[in-house]
């Protein structure tokens, strides 16, 4: 412990940025693409059609009761098989992350959905507006609105679960710091350096999201 | 799409042994991690609620630095870095003679992972009690330990049951990070058929069958136990 050594940190710093940079251009992408196939998801389950309901809940269930790696590990095998052809680790990652954190963000969507008055869709049902008008106009800009403190602090958790993307080896933030970690025999910097970084952005979003949840109880 | 099935992979008994001991860690780091994760989260979180600002503070401190933290970067901090900056001997033992330091390793790791989130799921049981209902014991010449003995903890243990049931099954995906230390718990060993065999669509089903299983099974445990937690009539009390 006495011999604790900063330049390699400070030497790797580039390195373990270009890591980073995926790490939150990963998390940037599964979130958006999280949010829209949950919110599709969620929209199906509220439908009333029966069969489109339950294609969507088993979807979620099923989702929701294996584990991340699990899900990393079927795409990396699956996408190239069904594609025909390899598109690369980063492509077969974001896939995996986006339909697995879309059963977790369409939980969100749907108390979202569910959170906004039924007369907010009668009154819409009023003045003439179809179905999709009604969500698109309606519904869900406010089912947004009330949920963005989770769809925030969700986008904290992924953020963190994009470094299971180590089991593949994808070089973002912590499978970087692993490689250095290991070529210079720095394990004790480089773990402690990663925890420290994660910290500080994680520990800053969650304080960003309690601000935003007391900005909106007011 | 080119793929040669064959499910009888499965039941080739290398194979199989591999499902069943993949399963048997699986359940064995979950349920252990588990046990640390309640006691230590419930002190954790009764911690933060007490009225002394050196504990709650150090007890929040615990919850913001384990939760804000990738589990699979404090995994590998437990498995590679903690032995080094232990005393020597310590640290000697650690790497040489601790019985099944991947399996131990992680235990601790994803337990007091865990504790920091079921810490917050007991603060907000314990705040979700009306404070009439404290002002009452302390009216009632109950001292502070009391009043969490008899009247906080019985109330908030028996509310918060509903959420703990989804950490319960979290506790059991989030066991499957034991592989990135070389523990060949389930996902660990579906991957390893997958590689030997190039089955990997029968292995990772069996693997997800699996999860599935373990999942229904949990929260039938929970629901019995939710059912014995509920406090009639509570219900509607919360606010």
């Amino acid at each position: 412990m006495s011999d604790f050594d900063f330049s390699v940190i400070w030497s790797s710093l580039p390195f373990l940025w270009q890591g980073l940079q995926l790490s939150l251009w990963l998390t940037f992408l599964a979130i958006i693409g999280g949010i829209v196939i949950g919110t599709l998801l969620a929209l199906a389950r509220l439908s009333g059609i029966k069969p489109l309901a339950f294609v969507a809940a088993t979807y979620v269930n099923l989702i929701r009761s294996v584990p991340l790696i699990l899900v990393i590990f079927w795409f990396y095998f699956l996408v190239p098989l069904a594609l025909g052809r390899p598109i690369g680790g980063f492509y077969s990652a974001l896939i995996a992350f986006v339909l697995f954190e879309a059963a977790y963000y369409s939980e969100i969507m749907r108390a979202g959905i569910q959170s906004v008055r039924r007369g907010q869709v009668h009154a819409g049902q009023s003045t003439g507006l179809n179905y999709w008008q009604i969500q698109r106009y309606v519904v869900l800009p406010q089912a947004f609105r009330n949920m963005v403190p989770i769809l925030v602090t969700q986008g904290i958790i992924l953020f963190q679960d994009t470094s299971l993307v180590f089991v593949v080896s994808l070089r973002d933030f912590m499978t970087a710091s692993s490689i250095v970690a290991r070529t210079e025999g720095r394990l004790v910097e480089m773990y402690l350096f990663a925890a420290v970084v994660y910290f500080i952005i994680c520990f800053s979003g969650s304080m960003f999201v309690r601000s935003l949840k007391s900005r909106m109880a007011t | 799409m080119n793929y040669n099935w064959n499910w009888g992979v499965l039941l080739e008994e290398q194979y199989l042994n591999w499902l069943i001991s993949g399963f048997g860690w699986t359940v064995s780091v979950a349920l252990c991690a588990w046990c640390i994760a309640i006691v230590i989260g419930a002190l954790v979180g009764v911690g933060k609620t007490v009225p002394n600002k050196i504990i709650s503070t150090a007890c929040a401190v615990y919850v913001e630095i384990f939760r804000n933290v990738p589990l699979l970067v404090q995994m590998f901090i437990w498995y590679f870095a903690v032995p080094e900056m232990l005393p020597d001997d310590w640290g000697r033992w650690m790497k040489r003679d601790m019985p099944n330091p991947e399996f131990v390793t992680a235990v601790v790791a994803l337990g007091l992972y865990t504790a920091s989130r079921i810490a917050e799921q007991v603060r907000a049981g314990i705040e979700t009690v009306p404070p009439g209902l404290s002002a009452a014991a302390t009216a009632h010449g109950h001292s502070l330990a009391q009043t969490y003995r008899y009247v906080l903890l019985p109330i908030s243990f028996r509310m918060i049951v509903p959420p703990l049931t989804s950490e319960f099954l979290t506790v059991f995906k989030n066991s499957s990070l034991a592989l990135t230390i070389g523990l060949l718990e389930l996902t660990a060993q579906s991957q390893q058929i997958a590689e030997y065999t190039f089955q990997g669509f029968e292995a990772f089903t069996a693997a997800t069958v699996i999860y599935v299983f373990i999942a229904l099974v949990a929260t039938l445990l929970m629901q019995v136990v939710e059912k014995y937690a509920r406090i009639p009539g509570y219900v509607d009390a919360k606010d």
